[in-house]
């Protein structure tokens, strides 16, 4: 998202908020905890980006925040969550059933999966409004063809009477945002939106979800593994690492000068296309430890090129600039990236070679 | 790539109009009345220890294409001239001969290892098709292969569901270079794993290629890691390949409209770089119903009247091996 936003909602206070979450599942093997204190803010006509690599707990942060967690299994069982000042952690279902849909839209990865097979697109959208809006069946009928024509869906008074089947994969993910956006929500949450998509189909999509944006002013939580995606439509970054947040910031900062030695190898292990052809990637060794045996004290230890004894303690959240924040014990002392790498996060990778040892 | 003199004495593989088309069966007594035109004539070259990439969209027929040159399908029409030999129509002995020289490796690395085996008699199984060796030699050979791909020699025992995708990957690479082939088609080999995963095994598959003069037929939707590890790049649309150039001529000086779009659409990982982003209209058609004439006319944004009518054929431009399937030099 391009457009630098006025200042004025950075200084605003967060539509979102949300302060040292942590959620588990119980298993056969005992408790796991997903998500162990994470905390960041979202502010209207923002859009923040969550990135991290599979198991990371991205997408459990979102279910947590919408209270979607499998049952009986996942629990939060810490922190809190404050839209407008509410926490929703402490809410009942039943209100909570307002909040989502109305306050709340959240747009899944898979469409196919997101969409009722066997209740027509105009049914499955008229529920959204019936729930939030008007007891008319006409009416909510009516409302949901206005909305496919916003997400630029073509003839949307005969695409109501169709199966999602009927539709392609972008089509049905217009859809699935239609439905998020039904209600004119406060807060989006968008889990990997563009996965499922081809690269054509999923540059309409992130163009659709930034102009209805500036539109309607929605901040928009974007998770994904993509940190192309990221780099195009985010305003302000937050990279987790098993569970906990590593280094969070504004968009720029986080690509230009990263101070998780996590994030600088993330960015630095991506295959550019400006790149030389046929060269050595850089790589992070070794893999994410399971939840069942995380380190103690900082998680991204056992890989880290730049690990100490200090390192077997929580590391802190520290401020790097403003609204930048790295939680690393060494940040200050380990190379900055563009020294290791090249001035630039282009030239980063042309300069190839194990960089950070 | 009519010129493949240009690039090396002799192409390892040579795909002359090659066509897959399936049958779409309907009605109540499933005539096949329709066809899908899955791989709709295409020409390809690859050389020894060239790397070919294939990319496009999902459904335009690059995983088809590289089953069928492995004969995993009967093709339909043409040509696949490996080392000499046509295999397209080849059966038993003939095929099986060839085969210990072309593999394969998939995109999915859950489901194509045997969950019922050991990672040891997987990586061994080629030896027992092709009754090379006694047990001492396959067991001392899968310890070799393991090491080449990285994984302890304790990992024969194990079965693959006790290891994560990025090492499942390599399990699969190493049963694809048992038998020291020539060319491995490999089907968005990576696709399925974490970037600080995918980086390990792209560096492992191209340190392979350095040392045993592999060729690889590259297939994947993902341009950055395909140019990252190409040679030569075709992109496919709907059946039949639209452009063909080297890796660094596609990204810098593309020429038909489609891979123009194809590379704008990419989302960069670099927040300072604002781009002209091409978003094209509509989706990609059905290889059922195929448009007439050029298969990107519907979606393309210089489309005239003859797109609708002539199918373009790759034609060169430029000088350095660039083809295209465009009427107009745009």
């Amino acid at each position: 998202m391009s457009a630098p936003s006025p200042d004025s909602f950075t200084k605003s206070a967060p539509i979102l908020e949300v302060r040292d979450l942590v959620t588990t599942f119980d298993t056969d093997n005992g408790t796991l905890t997903a998500v162990d204190g994470v905390s960041f803010q979202l502010h209207k006509g923002r859009t923040l980006g969550i990135v991290g690599e599979s198991g990371c707990g991205k997408s459990v942060t979102a279910f947590s925040i919408m209270r979607l967690l499998p049952q009986p299994m996942g629990h939060i069982a810490g922190g809190e969550v404050l839209l407008e000042g509410k926490d929703l952690t402490k809410l009942p279902p039943e209100e909570m059933l307002k909040v989502r849909g109305d306050r709340m839209g959240m747009i899944f990865q898979e469409p196919m999966t997101a969409l009722n097979p066997v209740h027509t697109i105009g049914r499955q959208l008229s529920e959204v409004f019936l729930l939030h809006r008007t007891k008319d069946k006409r009416e909510a009928l009516r409302m949901s063809v206005d909305i496919l024509d916003k997400v630029g869906i073509p003839s949307p008074e005969v695409r109501v009477g169709e199966y999602p089947h009927q539709l392609s994969g972008g089509m049905r993910q217009r859809v699935v945002i239609a439905m998020a956006l039904a209600c004119k929500p406060s807060v989006v949450i968008a889990d990997e939106p563009t996965t499922a998509l081809d690269v054509t189909i999923q540059a309409q999509i992130l163009e659709l979800m930034q102009s209805l944006q500036q539109e309607m002013g929605m901040a928009i939580m974007l998770i994904t593994h993509d940190l192309g995606v990221i780099a195009e439509m985010c305003d302000d970054v937050v990279v987790m690492y098993a569970g906990r947040v590593a280094e969070a910031g504004p968009v720029e900062k986080i690509f230009a000068s990263p101070s998780h030695p996590y994030t600088q190898g993330l960015l630095a292990s991506i295959p550019r296309l400006e790149d030389e052809r046929k060269t050595q990637l850089d790589t992070i060794e070794g893999m994410v430890p399971s939840l069942a045996d995380m380190p103690a004290g900082c998680r991204f230890q056992n890989r880290c090129p730049f690990r100490t004894e200090v390192c077997a303690k929580h590391p802190p959240v520290d401020q790097v600039g403003p609204d930048h924040t790295v939680a690393c014990h060494r940040w200050r002392e380990i190379p900055s990236f563009a020294d290791t790498t090249g001035n630039s996060p282009s030239e980063a990778s042309a300069k190839k070679g194990h960089s950070q040892s | 790539m009519s010129t493949p003199s240009d690039h090396s004495p002799a192409p390892l593989l040579e795909v002359k109009d090659l066509q897959m088309h399936f049958p779409v069966r309907e009605g109540i007594l499933l005539r096949a009345k329709k066809s899908c035109r899955a791989v709709d004539g295409v020409n390809l070259t690859v050389a020894p220890g060239e790397t070919l990439g294939l990319v496009g969209e999902s459904g335009c027929g690059k995983s088809t294409l590289g089953k069928t040159i492995v004969r995993l399908y009967q093709p339909t029409d043409g040509q696949i001239i490996f080392q000499g030999d046509d295999l397209a129509h080849e059966h038993g002995a003939d095929l099986k001969a060839h085969r210990r020289e072309l593999q394969m490796i998939f995109q999915d690395p859950v489901e194509s290892l045997n969950s019922r085996h050991t990672v040891g008699d997987i990586i061994a199984e080629p030896f027992v098709i092709h009754k090379m060796g006694d047990e001492a030699w396959r067991k001392k050979r899968v310890r070799e292969l393991l090491d080449k791909v990285g994984l302890p020699a304790n990992a024969a025992e194990r079965f693959p569901f006790e290891f994560s995708g990025g090492q499942r990957q390599r399990i699969g690479i190493a049963r694809a270079i048992a038998l020291e082939p020539k060319l491995i088609v490999c089907d968005e080999p990576v696709s399925a794993l974490d970037v600080s995963i995918q980086s390990q095994v792209l560096n492992l598959m191209l340190e392979l290629q350095r040392e045993m003069n592999l060729s690889y037929l590259f297939i994947a939707h993902n341009l950055a890691v395909v140019k990252h590890v190409s040679d030569r790049i075709a992109i496919m649309y709907l059946g039949r390949l639209v452009e063909t150039a080297d890796a660094d001529t596609i990204y810098r000086a593309p020429k038909h409209p489609y891979t123009r779009a194809l590379i704008s659409a990419i989302p960069e990982p670099d927040p300072t770089k604002k781009k002209q982003r091409i978003v094209l209209q509509g989706d990609v058609p059905s290889p059922i119903n195929p448009p007439s004439g050029c298969p990107f006319h519907p979606r393309c944004p210089h489309a005239t009247d003859r797109c609708k009518a002539e199918v373009p054929l790759l034609r060169d431009v430029g000088e350095s091996g660039q083809q295209i399937a465009c009427h107009y030099d745009l």
